[in-house]
């Protein structure tokens, strides 16, 4: 009666996606590359990286400049790297991007990477199961030293606007208020701030000041939907405020200014 | 009742030999010209292979409609789990160009590419197969099993009556209509057959739907951490793009328990609070016979 379909053979990839999924590790991977590189660069070769009343976010808090043989930026660069590394949006970014793991929805983890991945360690994959990446549960502990320096950033924001004691907007201070403001809707965004605000809590009507809390908590779940968007901005911000004080250190351009 | 291997009617000899002679007329409301080349997935757990049916397609046909037109008009015994059509029961799982996808919801016109026109259908790739497009789900339902249910405090009885801030976030866990697709995308399941220690996104969501309700007592934070294995989850976020409910599994169910978990064991400060406390923790956890009925339909 009905007719047969025509058999046809099962080649590889025949069970993929077709769609240009790769198109998303690779931007990550490409992005946290020269991203990773550049702040290696600023961070490590050094001394000072401030032009008048700007100071880069690499190096804010200013600690030790000068009495130190080493950069200042050494002493404090852990706390945003260990913030973003931790981050549950960058967590996503790099194990697709750099473990494969997977390298995008539905898609075969390549046999290589299943060997060298540290996640997986070839044999059985461990997840966040164990050290080193079980480590990303204390995002928290990033989150508070990650708040007070969005405090600091916001005093280095207020300082950018003087000059020589007159208050004064160059493209410098704008860079820097954009920077402040991005990294601010990053930190504010975090997954764990949402849960210690209110995500933890059963009730919030039964508890401790529960409707301010669920208000704070709407708030920080509405700023939470572009964590991920928050996230890429905020370091393209910081890597541009930085690259823009150097260029002003080298002189290669001047700052342009209104005086008031 | 979910119904497997049950095409439409079979059309009258005559009628299929005259839409063997041409495609055009392929419903009774409607004219086509467009065709489409339907790759199904056949075999059963011995093996099986990719065979290609020509299917005539209308504006706004969606893939279940393909696969009926197929089995009412070329292979009867094509089997496919489906039930309600309209993406609510969460029979029709399977993987449509390599994509997790209810059938009854995805559109021949939106997964067709216009050079070749095919669109490849296979079974869900992380369960075992029954056959053609039905797999074997049941895993799912003894995994679900092992939670420990809705507990209301004692002497707590349905209805109950929650303000309106403490019971939003569970609303959204209740939507799920376990198609198992989330299940199915999880590469802790499909790529590592994590299946002796991952629970798996749906049953994480279960959790959560159980934890964060306002009216239940029960501890279930050293499940997830040993049996359920959360720490397995690499919130790599393939649940969350899959899911037709568009319930945010990793956002609002995943994340939220790590950090339930993270405020027990890896919370330097609040175990020093807990320590410095002078009231000692009472046990959420009520003894068995404590407990009292969860209610006619218990949340999750
Ligand atoms: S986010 Fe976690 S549960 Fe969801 S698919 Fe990824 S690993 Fe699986
Ligand atoms: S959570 Fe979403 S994808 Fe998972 S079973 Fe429920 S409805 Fe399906
Ligand atoms: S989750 Fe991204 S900063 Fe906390
Ligand atoms: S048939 Fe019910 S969800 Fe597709």
């Amino acid at each position: 009666m009905a007719a047969p379909g025509r058999a046809v053979p099962a080649g590889p990839g025949a069970l993929h996606r077709r769609d240009r999924w790769w198109v998303y590790p690779t931007n990550v991977a490409l992005w946290l590359s020269l991203f990773g590189a550049y702040s290696f660069w600023t961070i490590v070769f050094f001394q000072r990286d401030s032009y008048h009343q700007y100071l880069s976010p690499f190096y804010s808090p200013l600690i030790a400049a000068g009495r130190i043989p080493v950069s200042p930026a050494l002493l404090i660069f852990w706390i945003p790297l260990g913030f973003r590394a931790t981050c549950y949006y960058y967590r996503k970014a790099y194990y697709r991007a750099f473990f494969q793991d997977p390298p995008a929805c539905a898609i075969r983890e390549p046999r290589l990477a299943a060997r060298l991945s540290p996640t997986g360690r070839g044999r059985r994959y461990r997840g966040e199961t164990r050290l080193p990446f079980v480590l990303a549960n204390l995002h928290r502990l990033f989150l508070y030293l990650a708040i007070a320096f969005v405090v600091i950033f916001v005093i280095d924001t207020v300082t950018a606007f003087s000059y020589h004691g007159h208050i004064g907007i160059g493209l410098g201070t704008a860079l820097i208020l954009v920077n402040t403001v991005a990294l601010g809707l990053y930190t504010f965004s975090c997954h764990s701030l949402r849960h210690l605000i209110g995500g933890g809590l059963d009730c919030f009507s039964c508890a401790f000041a529960g409707r301010p809390r669920f208000q704070l908590w709407r708030l920080t779940s509405w700023l939470n939907l572009r964590h991920s968007t928050w996230a890429w901005i905020s370091l393209t911000t910081v890597i541009l405020t930085d690259l823009y004080i150097h260029l002003l250190q080298y002189g290669v351009v001047h700052d342009p200014h209104l005086g008031f | 009742m979910t119904r497997t291997n049950g095409p439409p009617a079979p059309p009258s000899p005559a009628a299929a030999d005259a839409e063997d002679q041409s495609l055009r007329i392929a419903y009774d409301d409607g004219v086509t010209d467009r065709t489409a080349t339907l790759r199904v997935w056949r075999g059963d757990a011995a093996g099986g292979a990719f065979v290609d049916y020509e299917v005539p397609v209308q504006e706004g046909m969606v893939v279940l409609d393909a696969v009926h037109w197929i089995q009412a008009h070329r292979a009867a015994d094509l089997a496919c789990r489906w039930n309600c059509k309209a993406g609510k029961c969460g029979s029709c799982s399977a993987e449509v160009n390599g994509r997790p996808a209810l059938l009854c919801t995805t559109r021949v016109d939106a997964v067709t590419r216009p050079q070749d026109r095919v669109v490849v259908v296979q079974p869900m790739q992380t369960f075992p197969i029954i056959r053609d497009l039905v797999t074997d789900v049941s895993w799912n339902y003894e995994v679900n099993r092992r939670i420990q249910p809705f507990t209301p405090a004692p002497g707590e009885r349905a209805p109950f009556v929650i303000a309106e801030p403490d019971i939003t976030r569970v609303e959204e866990y209740r939507r799920c209509i376990e198609c198992f697709l989330c299940q199915d995308v999880c590469h802790v399941l499909r790529e590592h057959r994590g299946q002796d220690r991952f629970f798996g996104p749906r049953q994480l969501v279960r959790i959560a739907s159980l934890e964060l309700h306002p009216k239940d007592t029960a501890d279930r934070l050293a499940q997830l951490r040993a049996e359920a294995g959360v720490g397995l989850c690499n919130i790599t976020k393939c649940c969350t793009e899959v899911c037709p409910e568009h319930i945010r599994i990793t956002d609002n169910a995943i994340i939220p328990l790590k950090e339930r978990l993270a405020d027990r064991e890896f919370d330097p400060i609040r175990s020093l609070w807990r320590r410095l406390r002078p009231v000692p923790m009472a046990s959420s956890i009520p003894a068995a016979d404590e407990r009292v009925a969860a209610p006619a339909r218990p949340p999750g």
